[in-house]
């Protein structure tokens, strides 16, 4: 079978972010880039999959040139092949869903896995967008993914609020990865050298064809307000008294 | 535009992927080991999984086939979490599996490097003896030739990686002979653990490195086959030289990730503890230590890093890499001195692992070449 997974470039989660002074956008200087994290259990999982049977893993990414280094992560934990859509301007989910559904026309693959959102923008659409694009069933925010012995089935345990959600979908289809669907592996060193060989295809958005202009318009970008020192209440009876009276909240 | 400070793609995913790594899997027992003055062969094992040892090494021999650029980024990734574990893959890379690598014949590559290079096994390098330590010229172990065998007797001090349950064997400095100039010949020649009139001790008592693993070697009429010789008969003392060049790399990268180790510590330590109604960081006198503190770090990087690129593109790089050493070793101890100060009390316990970056800091001024032999070596590449 064939698998699809992502690999967005994001601003590494661990650095703090700066607004530019202006608001027109992140301050990128000092800046790294990783793959998204939830991205990368979506690989981890396509990798667990194909080992369990036979299974050639793509990874795609949409981004600046440079995120061919996400992709190449991605091989050197254990992905086939790449395909890096280059993007240098703005792009939003239905674009980028709209290039991954051009790429899967093409690609035919029997099982999309994407991480349920990027930590830079959380927008969590791509993946339900796609699968809407498609036709095919989804399943987002897995926590668990068996696939039956046929591979025709997939059955999806999902967090939501409050517990899980057992799903059972027909392949092909859309699986968004949650953040306790596995503990990725570490790209090993040996890992590393055979991605290098490994092949990487590139094409550029512009050249796609596709009628894909975001809908969604950057205006201003402002840091969140900074939050505000907690208070000590001395008793449980103030404490009820406060969220009713002032934060009525109950 | 010759001028480059990029690393490429898999220099950068070496990196985050070591890192994520030793902040996974070293961090959280580093204290510990520490503390117990242990060995871990677990963790060892998981170092060896990620490919960590025959970094530069041919995939021929099971090696990883990297550049010196990669292998250095390694090692100063693992440093900037742990000492000793930087030790174990450093010793075990550039003084265990390179000689071996470098000078071996091709039957000694076949029976150790696949099982060294798969970190089943660790050798160790014994040059140091009890009396001759800078003064390495000075070395009295002897290995004579019986009839088909080496006999050796001496030994060796100080000899990381080499008693433990995963040593192998050791690469052993003696005296084989006169030169036709009257001043000892020395030849290097391997031995195997468990070869009779061949001891390795464990020894204990350490300041630092203390999760790493350092020996005593006694050989007492120990007998090796003859073709145990590494390369010619006579190349000991270039080869120990050669080695150490490269050792040096290492041990410039080790000061170079404790440094960073330390310095990330003292930052976030300064920005979030307040006094007098301010972080740390926000009086000048903290600030302008903090700020002297990243730029060593920014020029120790810088001099470790030419050094590599020198060395990875064959050309000489022995007075970069003396100069690395030396500098980023000297920073290490600044900086880890500095980290500690930064934290006050709290930095004189060990909860706070700043403690330990500063005793772990103090070896790289000490081993493969003191800082005064750094200086000698120096001195003589600039003509003095």
């Amino acid at each position: 079978m064939k698998i699809l997974v992502t690999a967005k470039q994001v601003t590494d989660p661990d650095m703090k972010i700066k607004v530019k002074p202006d608001g027109s956008g992140i301050a990128t200087e000092g800046i790294s880039y990783k793959v998204n994290p939830f991205d990368e259990i979506a690989i981890e999982e396509a990798i667990r999959i194909k080992e369990k049977g036979a299974a050639e893993i793509v990874v795609v990414s949409v981004g600046p040139k440079d995120a061919s280094k996400e992709i190449r992560s991605g091989l050197a934990m254990g992905a086939d092949r790449g395909i890096l859509v280059v993007s240098e301007g703005f792009t939003d989910p239905w674009t980028v869903a709209s290039v991954l559904k051009k790429i899967v026309d093409e690609e035919k693959p029997e099982l999309v896995l994407m991480g349920k959102q990027a930590v830079d923008g959380d927008n969590n659409q791509v993946g339900q967008m796609l699968a809407e694009m498609l036709g095919w069933p989804q399943a987002c925010f897995a926590s668990k993914v068996e696939l039956s012995a046929d591979r025709a089935k997939a059955s999806v345990t999902r967090e939501v609020d409050g517990g899980f959600d057992h799903v059972e979908v027909d392949l092909p289809a859309v699986i968004t990865a949650d953040l306790r669907l596995n503990e990725p592996r570490y790209a090993s060193l040996p890992g590393i050298m055979k991605a290098k060989k490994k092949p990487l295809k590139e094409m550029e958005l512009k050249a796609m064809g596709l009628d894909a202009q975001p809908k969604v318009k950057w205006h201003k970008f402002q840091a969140p307000p900074e939050r505000k020192a907690g208070i000590k209440v001395p008793d449980v009876p103030t404490l009820v008294a406060k969220l009713r009276d002032e934060a009525k909240v109950i | 535009m010759a001028l480059d400070y990029d690393l490429n793609e898999e220099q950068q995913i070496l990196r985050e992927s070591v890192r994520k790594f030793a902040e996974a899997e070293i961090k959280p027992v580093a204290r510990e080991l520490d503390e117990k003055e242990q060995f871990s062969v677990p963790l060892t094992r998981k170092m060896a999984e990620m490919g960590l040892f025959g970094m530069f090494v041919s995939p021929d021999h099971e090696g990883q086939g990297l550049d010196y650029v990669s292998y250095i980024i390694a090692v100063e990734e693992i440093a900037r979490v742990d000492g000793s574990q930087a030790a174990t893959v450093a010793a075990g890379n550039s003084l265990g599996i390179g000689p071996l690598h470098y000078y071996g014949s091709e039957a000694q590559k076949r029976r150790y490097l696949p099982k060294l290079c798969r970190g089943e096994g660790l050798w160790g390098f014994g040059l140091t003896e009890p009396n001759a330590g800078s003064d390495a010229g000075g070395s009295k172990t002897k290995a004579v030739l019986d009839g088909n065998e080496w006999v050796i007797n001496g030994s060796k001090i100080f000899i990381t990686n080499a008693a433990n349950p995963l040593s192998l064997g050791v690469t052993v400095q003696a005296i084989t002979g006169k030169r036709d100039d009257g001043r000892p010949e020395y030849s290097c020649i391997l031995v195997e653990h468990g070869t009779r009139g061949f001891q390795a001790k464990e020894m204990h008592g350490k300041y630092m490195w203390r999760a790493s693993n350092t020996a005593e070697l006694y050989f007492e009429d120990c007998r090796v086959p003859k073709d145990n010789l590494l390369g010619k008969r006579g190349d000991g003392f270039h080869q120990m030289l050669a080695t150490l060049d490269g050792g040096r790399l290492s041990i410039g990268a080790m000061g170079l990730g404790c440094a960073q180790g330390a310095f990330e510590a003292g930052l976030r330590y300064a920005q979030e503890r307040v006094q007098f109604g301010k972080p740390l960081c926000k009086f000048q006198a903290n600030a302008f230590k903090l700020a002297d503190m990243a730029t060593e770090i920014e020029l120790a990087r810088n001099l470790m890093y030419k050094a590599c690129w020198l060395r990875d593109r064959k050309r000489p790089f022995g007075r970069e890499a003396a100069m690395a050493k030396l500098y980023c070793s000297e920073v290490a101890h600044r900086v880890s001195n500095h980290a500690v100060q930064l934290h006050g009390g709290y930095g004189l316990m060990k909860e706070y692992d700043v403690e330990r970056y500063l005793r772990d800091a103090k070896l790289l001024e000490i081993g493969e070449g003191t800082s005064e032999v750094q200086r000698i070596v120096i001195s003589r590449h600039i003509g003095c």
